[in-house]
């Protein structure tokens, strides 16, 4: 295992990337992060800026007005990339999936690693996710550059 | 020959860049630790830090199409090496005293304004607009804390009349604590307090990073081993601003027998400080939401 790989499984550093969610995920995303899950003690933290993040936590449909910023928030992440897709939306579409402002679901847009299904899922669901993703690399990175 | 490699000894090992690095990172852990606990946490593990900064080495560097590349990249350099030879010379001065020369104490003062104006450089060469709204909000800091910085620290000078950083310790050694047998250096220290408070842009001095609304200001584009370096910058100086003080009113740090103790005692008393005011901090902030 890489020194990299190995460091990267201890220190989690998510961004989160609404794209036209009911903001019900979102909400849950955040709850994720209070003091009473305490997600540091696993050393993942929210970073506010992408050019710091390690996983996008996606939640949402991808509309229309939204497809090219997910495409731009993408490449603008440095190289191990992650993505977690958050919610029934970010999955499959969702109660949305019929909608004319579709244009997702996320994995119809970049890679997406791991999917945590739920309208919105609950926070250890999240957590569950995570640590299965985290679990999944295993000595192996996403490619370098994906286009 | 041999001088040069212990000075590069001296500069890369002990007490320069490793030492200063280890423990900085350490004592950015207890920050967090300390933080985690007041909001009923279990917080972060010892290495936490370490595996961040490993973390950040390991990933890609982007250069921002708007940046300009060599000032972007070497910003942190810059920093870096400002803040190596700040803590390699206080603790030349703590160990040997001896070795000072005629004005160090300026040279320590510009140095150490290094990091700053590194932070400054990197976030206005980014080319991204949040970033350069942070570097103005830190030259504004910077204009305010430094004036009540150095007239804080020359305070002992004016006292015994030498601008020696090496005379300073060893008159406490001779004399006792700077700040328990002056009443004008007890109350230099406090301003000085406050001031390293700003320096190390903490809780309430945070403007340039508010990532309530500029994200991680100066920072934001950022990623990789440059981040990373900034990161260890904000570390070493949790570590060496605090030598600084101790050294200038304290009495210094010494090593050997009982002395070492103390010395670490010392620290942590300061570091304590830290942590009431980031207890201030949470408790705003409860009240906020
Ligand atoms: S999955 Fe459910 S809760 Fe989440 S954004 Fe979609 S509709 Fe809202």
């Amino acid at each position: 295992m890489s020194l990299t790989m190995f460091s990267l499984k201890k220190s989690i550093w998510v961004y989160h990337l609404s794209a036209g969610s009911c903001n019900n995920c979102d909400i849950e995303i955040l709850d994720c992060l209070t003091p009473r899950f305490d997600l540091e003690r696993f050393g993942i933290m929210l970073v506010g800026s992408i050019r710091h993040a390690d996983v996008i936590l996606a939640t949402g449909i991808v509309t229309r007005k939204c497809l090219l910023r997910v495409k731009r928030v993408y490449e603008q992440m440095p190289a191990p990339k992650l993505v977690v897709a958050i919610g029934a939306c970010a999955c499959t579409g969702g109660i949305f999936r019929t909608g004319y402002n579709m244009a997702g679901p996320f994995d119809r847009v970049i890679p997406v690693n791991a999917y945590i299904p739920g309208c919105p899922p609950k926070p250890e669901a999240m957590i569950d996710g995570v640590v299965k993703l985290i679990q999944s690399l295993n000595g192996k990175l996403p490619a370098k550059k994906v286009r | 020959m041999s001088e040069v490699l212990l000075a590069l000894l001296y500069f890369l090992i002990f007490p320069g860049f490793l030492f200063t690095a280890v423990i900085g990172l350490f004592a950015a852990w207890v920050d967090r630790k300390v933080t985690a606990r007041l909001q009923w946490r279990v917080g972060p593990p010892w290495y936490q830090n370490f595996i961040d900064f490993l973390k950040l080495m390991g990933k890609e560097t982007i250069i921002p199409s708007g940046a300009r590349k060599i000032t972007f990249l070497s910003a942190p350099l810059v920093g870096l090496v400002g803040i190596t030879l700040v803590s390699l010379m206080l603790w030349q001065m703590n160990l040997y005293p001896a070795t000072t020369f005629l004005g160090d104490l300026i040279v320590i003062l510009y140095l150490s304004i290094l990091p700053s104006l590194a932070i400054m450089i990197g976030g206005a060469a980014s080319g991204n607009p949040l970033a350069s709204l942070g570097a103005s909000r830190e030259i504004k800091l910077l204009l305010a804390y430094e004036l009540p910085f150095i007239v804080a620290i020359f305070t002992p000078v004016v006292i015994i009349k030498d601008i020696r950083i090496g005379s300073i310790v060893s008159y406490q050694i001779n004399h006792g604590m700077m700040f328990t047998h002056h009443i004008s250096s007890l109350i230099a220290l406090v301003v000085a307090f406050i001031c390293m408070q700003a320096k190390l842009t903490l809780a309430p001095f945070d403007i340039p990073e508010a990532e309530q609304e500029i994200m991680a200001g100066p920072l934001i584009e950022y990623s990789g081993p440059s981040l990373a370096m900034f990161k260890l910058i904000k570390a070493m100086m949790l570590f060496t601003v605090p030598v600084f003080l101790i050294t200038v009113f304290a009495g210094g740090m010494r090593f050997g027998g009982i002395q070492a103790l103390y010395s670490v005692i010392k620290y942590k008393g300061y570091d304590a400080f830290y942590s009431s005011c980031i207890f201030d901090y949470c408790f705003c902030r409860r009240n906020e939401v």
